[in-house]
């Protein structure tokens, strides 16, 4: 999506042969987020565009056939550039009541059903609080309806290799995905090699599962149906040259922050704790032992973030992750690290808050716990990814801003860019300019001074194990320049003041407009993964023509030097957030501008008619 | 591993002094505990640069600004979450934590136990004073039932935790027990030093301003022989000049108190302190002062292989033969190329 080039007068994205959404719904066990990822990559290898979002339950398993045990995979692909996972699905794959109640009423008017009516059986439509049969008495009226029996023709293909009644019925999600890779003319081949790489020691399940995946594309190709079941091709999307894989905005993180400690010269210590959403980024991690990194499973978020910092006082890149109530866990130790001028990345991937709220839902509400959540006067550089794709280079960026300003810097992600994927043009590397760290390691010209500055302000970097630079630090207020212990009030002012002059300072790209024209009637001012349907909605308004611009910000702290006077160059200026208004609130203080929000906080992300919406108001 | 050059050389005393002025309460059993870290430096050739004081929070955190070393005053309770970062990033340095009975014990009682269960090669000096200090005496997790304290007017209600007995519990292969102005308190700490791993030493100190004289019971010079225990590995439990001596109560399963006829402590059943006999080690860190001597010295070591030792092993075993190479991992797994003017699949 980053990557794919932007075309302005592009049709909207809602005729089915321009871009098509699908959604895969079912119980926890039926593997909808696995076909899901396997459509996704089928999609990516056809060269369409895409973005998803995996939408799962907090339960690990739910009971079976409930409401709150539903799991869904949604994709939007196409043959234009695609940011969002899609407003309302085309296509909704239902394998079960309980999936199609709490997924029917997102699908389009007209939009397509398919539902496993096997399933549709009186035991599970209770568990739905269905009172009668949906597929059977015409409330269903309005979208096309496919009933078939999933279940059944599963059981039937997947008959000659003897599994067990459960077993077997494990692989409707592949037949499911036959049918579905058939509907969208899609190759099977990489499917069938990841089966037999998945199931390489049962040779036996991976031929069921082939099975069945032929089975359902069998199904599409001959089955002689009227009616709503036909074939569409979506055309390859207009995206740059080069070499493509999928990717996570976990996988992106995990990738770019080895990518970082590699600029820096530097080994990578990783310090976390098990979380969601951000777990994935230590179990990637944790598999890149030859790459100079060092994971450590910590006993909890603080012992995370201290090790840490310990591991940076060493002398490697120290990195910590979680999520919300993990990272209100570790404000402390943020303080000791802004105190003692320690390089430190933190990854936020946010989620829904307060206290535990919504752990596998998506949210934007820790800004305010980023850019102030400490105590006292402890300025921090802040970062938030707008994309998987983006998640990388914010990572190489915190990694670099660390380092090279002795300083803790928090990175912002949220669980739907930690879950999506989207298809990443893999960057060359040498493109990359490196910033090898430079440890101080003999007394210089004038003596050793632990917090003497450099022009950037920042602190040397001493080893411990360093001879002749012996020295203390701690969370004490420091004396300017020797880093003794000092209460005195002169010192505690000016040591403040450094403190913030420095991140005040920390340089960052100036902000540009990412469509539309700098100045206008009207900006919209976002951060983080909400840049897909702001994008779209711009880019729609744009093509009937409004006069609206799209502002994403990537650096929250300190915020780019000309960000005033670009918002001020318009005549209004709303703020979409996955909150209640925080980045509104920042930029009104930093710039007494009349920013107004646009809020969502239900745990999914903006719809783009929805920022559509409020452009037209915001418009008159 | 950092590759360090040490150059060997000598040390004394005075190397190890700081040029800070120590802040502790004019006696203060923390001084004497000082000298004895200052005392032992030197004699087990301890380097400076590749010495590293890692406080917490309270009055016993401040230590590390006055070892001229390597030093990090880090926050409260979190000392050991620092000390393994550090010995993971550079396992060559010699790590020193230190803590008390309400940094290691309350708000950090978590680190403590896992730092010990993990077994980083460090040493864990827990200054017991049995009292808060620095915030001008609440009692602490160690403080005695009744202690009357700003926050315990009528008294203390719940029941103090056993340092020894909790490292221990922990999982810990080295516990010792000293106190501040002990004469043999350095070489508790040498010893402590030359086991590899986590070595927990429980030091009993005077807090002169809160908590006044609390130890006197054992610690007072007077009658010291016959309420100290000094165990050495090897040699008999013996006290009150050999006259009386710990021995096995075979049918209650626990320790007793015999009198030595004689010297022939042999015929009084006395065991003869084994440093590496665990379950002895559970019952001499459960003996109660007053009915029995207080317990000092080496209660228990037996060394196993340290946490940064076994993570640098796994590391380099699954990085062997194996490539660094980034651009290829970036292009790992499933890729496809887009060429002017299309994909080509």
């Amino acid at each position: 999506m980053a990557t794919a080039v932007a075309d302005e007068a592009a049709a909207p994205e809602s005729s089915l042969s321009d871009a098509v959404v699908v959604r895969f719904a079912g119980d926890s066990g039926d593997g909808m987020q696995l076909t899901g990822g396997q459509f996704t990559l089928s999609t990516a290898l056809a060269g369409n565009d895409l973005a998803t979002f995996p939408d799962f339950p907090a339960e690990i398993r739910a009971p079976q056939g409930t409401l709150f045990g539903v799991s869904a995979f949604q994709i939007n692909f196409g043959s234009s550039e695609i940011t969002t996972a899609g407003d309302a699905p085309d296509v909704l794959v239902a394998m079960n009541p309980a999936a199609l109640k709490t997924n029917v009423p997102q699908l389009k008017p007209g939009g397509l059903i398919i539902a496993d009516e096997g399933e549709f059986n009186d035991r599970n439509l209770a568990k739905a609080k269905y009172d009668a049969n949906p597929l059977e008495d015409g409330s269903l009226a309005k979208w096309q309806l496919l009933k078939l029996n999933i279940s059944q023709a599963t059981m039937d293909a997947v008959k000659p290799f003897g599994l067990g009644n459960k077993e077997a019925l494990r692989c409707k999600n592949m037949w499911t995905l036959g049918l579905a890779l058939w509907m969208f003319d899609r190759d099977r081949q990489p499917l069938i090699e990841w089966l037999k790489a998945k199931f390489a020691k049962d040779p036996n399940l991976a031929d069921a599962n082939i099975a069945a995946l032929n089975a359902g594309h069998a199904f599409g190709e001959t089955a002689e149906l009227s009616g709503p079941l036909k074939q569409h091709h979506v055309a390859p999307a207009p995206v740059a040259p080069g070499l493509y894989r999928t990717l996570t905005g976990a996988e992106a993180i995990a990738l770019g922050l080895v990518a970082g400690a590699q600029l820096a010269k530097l080994p990578m210590f990783f310090g976390g704790y098990p979380i969601t959403p951000a777990s994935a980024i230590l179990h990637h991690l944790s598999r890149l032992k030859e790459y100079d990194v060092t994971t450590f499973q910590a006993e909890d978020e603080i012992a995370a973030i201290c090790s840490a910092i310990g591991a940076s006082y060493g002398g490697s890149l120290g990195v910590t992750s979680s999520s919300g109530p993990g990272i209100a866990l570790k404000g402390e130790a943020m303080g000791l690290a802004i105190m003692t001028e320690l390089p430190l990345v933190i990854v936020n991937s946010q989620r829904g808050g307060p206290s535990t709220g919504l752990p596998t839902k998506t949210e934007q509400s820790d800004l305010y716990q980023a850019v102030y959540g400490r105590n006292g006067d402890a300025p921090m550089p802040v970062i938030a990814a707008r994309s998987p794709g983006d998640a990388f280079e914010c990572a190489i960026e915190a990694c670099r801003i660390a380092t090279q300003y002795m300083t803790p810097v928090m990175l912002l992600t949220d669980g739907y860019i930690a879950n999506a994927a989207e298809p990443w043009k893999v960057p060359d590397l040498t493109a990359y300019e490196a910033f090898p760290v430079e440890f101080l390691t003999e007394v210089p010209e004038g003596g050793f001074k632990p917090y003497g500055r450099d022009e950037k302000l920042a602190r040397p970097w001493v080893k411990p194990g360093t001879p002749g630079l012996l020295h203390r630090i701690g969370g004490i207020e420091k004396e300017v320049d020797t880093g003794h212990l000092n209460y005195q009030p002169a010192n505690h002012q000016a040591m403040t003041d450094l403190r913030k002059t420095k991140i005040d300072g920390v340089k960052v790209p100036d902000q540009i407009v990412e469509l539309g024209a700098e100045g206008g009637r009207l900006a919209v001012v976002g951060w983080g993964s909400t840049y897909g349907p702001i994008h779209q909605a711009v880019r729609r308004k744009r093509a009937e023509g409004a006069d609206v611009s799209h502002i994403h910000i990537r650096h929250i702290w300190p915020l780019p030097a000309n960000l005033g006077a670009l918002l001020k160059s318009y005549d209004r200026v709303i703020v979409p957030e996955m909150n209640t208004g925080q980045l509104k609130t920042v930029l009104r203080d930093q710039y007494l501008v009349d920013a107004k929000p646009v809020n969502k906080v239900s745990g999914q992300p903006f719809r783009i008619a929805e920022i559509e919406a409020a452009i037209e108001e915001a418009l008159g | 591993m950092n590759e360090m050059t040490t150059i060997a050389r000598t040390t004394t005393l005075k190397d190890w002094e700081t040029d800070q002025e120590v802040r502790w309460c004019p006696g203060c059993g923390d001084y004497a505990i000082l000298k004895a870290v200052q005392r032992t430096l030197p004699d087990i050739g301890a380097v400076p640069e590749n010495t590293v004081f890692i406080s917490g929070i309270g009055c016993s955190s401040r230590f590390p600004y006055y070892v001229e070393s390597y030093g990090f005053h880090t926050i409260h309770g979190r000392a050991p979450a620092f000390a393994t970062g550090l010995k993971l990033a550079n396992p060559d340095l010699d790590v020193w934590i230190i803590t008390g009975d309400g940094d290691g014990l309350s708000i950090g009682g978590n680190h403590t136990m896992h730092v010990i269960r993990r077994n980083l090669d460090c040493q864990i000096m827990l200054f017991n004073n049995e009292i808060y200090g620095l915030t001008k005496g609440q009692y602490s997790p160690t403080s005695r039932v009744g202690t009357n304290s700003p926050s315990t007017p009528f008294g203390s209600i719940d029941r103090p935790a056993q340092p020894c007995a909790f490292a221990l519990g922990a999982g810990a292969r080295f516990v010792a027990r000293g106190f501040d102005v002990s004469k043999e308190l350095p070489n508790v700490l040498k010893a402590a030093h030359a086991h590899k791993g986590a070595a927990f030493i429980e030091i009993f100190q005077n807090c002169i301003v809160y908590n006044k004289d609390v130890f006197e019971d054992f610690a007072a010079p007077k009658g010291a022989e016959d309420r100290q225990l000094w165990l050495k590995h090897g040699e008999p439990m013996l006290f009150a000049k050999g006259a009386k001596g710990i021995a096995l109560d075979h049918a209650a399963l626990t320790l007793k108190v015999v009198d030595v006829v004689d010297g022939d402590w042999q015929a009084a059943g006395v065991i003869v302190h084994d440093v590496t006999n665990r379950s002895v080690a559970h019952m001499l860190v459960e003996m109660r002062f007053g009915e029995f001597p207080m317990a000092l010295g080496v209660l228990y070591d037996d060394p196993r292989p340290t946490f940064e030792a076994d993570v640098w092993r796994q590391n380099e075993a699954a990085a062997a033969g194996k490539t660094a190479d980034l651009q290829g991992l970036l292009k790992k797994g499933q890729t496809w190329t887009v060429k002017e003017g299309g994909p080509d699949l």
